[in-house]
């Protein structure tokens, strides 16, 4: 049930914002900024995170649209890989030639 | 009085007096990312400002630098448009004069990029690409704010009906127009009304706002006939440093 006197919330949604700092690049993530809508997102992520000719390409998604990974969730998401060194493909001779991998 | 030296103290004027007026808001402003956005447009105009009025002082050729025109002159010396010397009152009304100036003034410098004289051709160049998106911000703004909530409504179209009589200068051609124009300097303001028209009518037809009725237009601004009280307190606010302590640098 909706509460008529529960504070209404006046803040902007959160947007998270990724920047491709060049051609070839990922985007990366940048950080975060409120805006009402998703062009204001981009033109606010411009004037706030690539003023300094930081990117060539801007991702905007809203923040409550990420579904993350829970820090209690830890042990059985990462601790089996723990133990499974012989995923990494360590053990392989490589010939000089190749350079560095 | 050259025209040519005239003509870039209104173009440099317009820019110094905006320019100022957004950087009222710093610290201020209603949210950190508009705070930052207006932070950026008036760093902008004022990089702007410094190109144009270092022109002027060259064109004047009597050893005054592009600080000495801003800082040094009075009231009745400046050139700007009254639109611009208007305050800031809410942000309503700072984004409402900021979208009708960025309106005019990308129309005409995207035409100056053409100019006859190489070097303001070159400014109008640089220029237009940052004006370019300061319309695309404040044509955004006045959509949300005019298409938003009732108040905010409400606000928009008083900050529209308070600034509509200030337009008509920006398009008022007299001797000095008519001189750069037929140098091909900058073109003639009236005849880029009707791109203006048609650009400020779609935005404002967005963002559900009323055109007023009414031509009746404000002048003595951009040839310093009579400037409002507001630019004097604007003046006292810019020049005080260089004022209080003569040729001071740092």
């Amino acid at each position: 049930m909706n509460n008529p006197d529960a504070p209404v919330n006046r803040e902007w949604p959160l947007w998270e914002v990724f920047i491709r700092g060049q051609h070839g690049l990922n985007h990366r993530h940048v950080g975060s900024l409120h805006a009402p809508n998703a062009e204001m997102a981009m033109l606010n992520a411009r004037d706030v995170y690539t003023r300094r000719k930081e990117g060539v390409s801007i991702w905007v998604v809203p923040t409550d649209q990420i579904t993350a990974s829970s820090p209690s969730e830890k042990g059985p998401l990462y601790e089996p890989a723990d133990s499974k060194a012989y995923r990494h493909p360590t053990f392989f001779d490589i010939p000089d030639e190749v350079g560095a991998m | 009085m050259s025209d040519l030296f005239e003509f870039l103290c209104r173009m440099g004027d317009n820019t110094l007096v905006l320019g100022h007026r957004l950087g009222e808001w710093c610290g201020v402003a209603p949210a950190l990312e508009e705070d930052i956005a207006l932070a950026n447009t008036a760093l902008d105009l004022i990089g702007q400002t410094q190109l144009w009025l270092a022109l002027a002082a060259e064109a004047e050729g009597k050893g005054r630098s592009a600080d000495d025109l801003a800082m040094l002159r009075d009231v009745m010396d400046f050139r700007n448009v009254l639109l611009v010397e208007r305050p800031n009152d809410d942000f309503g009304h700072t984004m409402m004069r900021q979208f009708l100036f960025d309106s005019w003034h990308v129309e005409m410098l995207e035409k100056m990029r053409a100019s006859s004289n190489a070097e303001v051709a070159a400014i109008a160049a640089k220029a237009v690409k940052e004006v370019q998106y300061h319309v695309m911000r404040s044509s955004e703004t006045v959509i949300a704010l005019g298409d938003g909530t009732q108040e905010s409504h409400d606000r928009m179209q008083a900050a529209l009906d308070a600034f509509w009589p200030y337009v008509g200068e920006m398009f008022h051609d007299d001797t000095v127009d008519e001189a750069m124009a037929q140098q091909g300097v900058f073109p003639l303001p009236s005849a880029q009304r009707a791109k203006f028209d048609g650009r400020v009518a779609e935005v404002l037809s967005v963002a559900t706002l009323k055109q007023p009725d009414s031509d009746f237009a404000h002048m003595g601004g951009k040839n310093g006939f009579r400037h409002t009280e507001h630019l004097g307190h604007l003046l006292t606010q810019m020049q005080w440093m260089q004022r209080a302590y003569p040729g001071m640098n740092w």
